[in-house]
């Protein structure tokens, strides 16, 4: 049976894992390629690194990283944050990424999602879509994407941008609740759900994971293919292996590694 | 141990190379028929369009690979790679495959979510060289849209809405539908098997 996958995403700045809450208030973490090791024999699915330094001047410090990571990772190894060609994202591919994720790139120009997938397939394409509502009350429907890390609204609607990033040959949605993110309160299933519903390709959530119930929640009721997460495995809140556990006791499959 | 392995231009095969040499191997990246004839393993990797492995009758590629399979190099198909070993894919209906099989690939049968992406059980049918060591259930890693049908020589089904070929295995020839070089230690042990086979 196809299992729920478990992301274990690490935000790197300057060569280094950091974590805040709803995008500020960053707090060194640890070393990515280290990080992700353990992640990985944890039992993580899949690993992605989230470059949120984004400048040019930083870019080898980040494909060294990755190139220290895919070293020891034989998971699947996304690597995205401020790649806006096809030749960057080549860079990403040769330093041993097995996806890429693109964001504001994309919806500045939707061409790049199938410029890239030409030449790597669909498979390595994720379209990461930071999502916020006007306010937590509103429907679902009407959340916004946002761009620049969060700072500017594009003020489209995120469902409609699902639908048009899988019609230009997205593998997959990465869907961030900024809403949710770095709440540990759940993710937003709601979204998740409208998301899920109107495009084939997986949609992974993103946002507000603290406990083994929401990620429950979010594959049951969110319709979400994949899970990702950050903060409550770097300070060992939970571990993934635990984690998945207790989410295969609710009746949600998962690989629990040997 | 030295492994060729076949770059048509489709894809990253930065992980696979990777994944090769973390199994031991020393591979070896080419496109050149001279060099796939002499290989002593061959190893043809690939995501993406089916259309793709036209390349390889373009090049030259495919009757190099024909004639080390007649002479028992031990040859593996991944993802793309396993249904180029059948005759065909409704994917591209103009471009041939290998035909070491007589059947062919088609879309998965409407239902589940396609692509089908991400960690599936093995359902191991018989004793297989590619699957030795390996436990019924283990999970592989998967991405694809176009399917295997299950033939004699599947030795591994998966099943996604319907069972499907996960790997083949006759005489030195064999594919994955999955990917050994993101499945963990699972794939690893597949890599190592393969590597570790010698033709008597």
């Amino acid at each position: 049976m196809l299992t729920k996958r478990i992301i274990a995403c690490l935000d790197v700045k300057n060569g280094r894992v950091v974590k805040g809450v709803q995008f500020v208030d960053l707090i060194d973490a640890g070393d990515p390629a280290e990080l992700a090791a353990r992640h990985a024999v944890a039992g993580a699915d899949e690993i992605v690194f989230l470059d949120i330094t984004a400048t040019h001047e930083n870019r080898g410090t980040l494909l060294d990283a990755v190139r220290r990571a895919a070293r020891q990772l034989f998971v699947p190894f996304t690597v995205g944050g401020g790649i806006r060609t096809a030749d960057e994202a080549a860079a990403i591919f040769d330093a041993g990424a097995d996806k890429i994720s693109i964001n504001s790139a994309a919806l500045a120009r939707p061409e790049l999602i199938g410029e890239i997938g030409a030449k790597f397939g669909a498979q390595a394409v994720v379209v990461a879509i930071d999502a916020r509502r006007s306010d937590p009350h509103a429907p679902a429907q009407t959340a916004e994407v946002f761009v620049a890390g969060g700072r500017t609204n594009t003020g489209r609607r995120v469902v409609e941008w699902a639908r048009e990033a899988e019609s230009r040959g997205a593998g997959e949605i990465l869907l961030t609740s900024m809403d949710a993110d770095g709440t540990r309160a759940g993710f937003d299933c709601t979204l998740t759900a409208a998301v899920s519903e109107v495009v084939q390709i997986p949609v992974i959530a993103s946002g507000g994971a603290g406990n083994a119930q929401h990620f429950t929640q979010v594959f049951r009721e969110g319709k979400a293919d994949a899970a990702l997460a950050a903060s409550i495995f770097h300070f060992g809140i939970a571990d993934v292996r635990s984690l998945k556990e207790q989410i295969q006791r609710d009746g949600i499959p998962v690989r629990l590694p040997c | 141990m030295r492994v060729t392995v076949i770059n048509y231009k489709a894809g990253n095969l930065t992980s696979v190379m990777k994944a090769l040499r973390a199994a031991g191997a020393d591979p070896t990246l080419t496109d050149d028929p001279a060099v796939i004839q002499t290989a002593e393993r061959i190893i043809l990797p690939g995501v993406g369009h089916f259309a793709a492995t036209r390349r390889l009758d373009e090049t030259g590629v495919t009757p190099a690979v024909r004639e080390a399979i007649s002479r028992r190099v031990p040859f593996l198909g991944i993802c793309v790679g396993l249904q180029w070993l059948f005759a065909g894919s409704t994917e591209a209906p103009d471009t041939p495959g290998l035909a070491a099989f007589p059947e062919t690939c088609d879309r998965f049968a409407p239902g589940p979510k396609i692509p089908h992406v991400g960690w599936n059980s093995l359902s191991l049918r018989s004793e297989s060289r590619l699957m030795s060591g390996i436990s019924n259930n283990s999970y592989v890693y998967f991405t694809h849209s176009y399917r295997a049908p299950v033939i004699n020589a599947t030795v591994a089904v998966t099943d996604y809405g319907e069972p499907f070929s996960a790997a083949v295995e006759q005489a030195n020839v064999m594919g994955v539908q999955f990917h050994p070089e993101k499945s963990g230690e699972t794939g690893l042990q597949v890599l190592r098997n393969f590597l570790g086979w010698r033709p008597c």
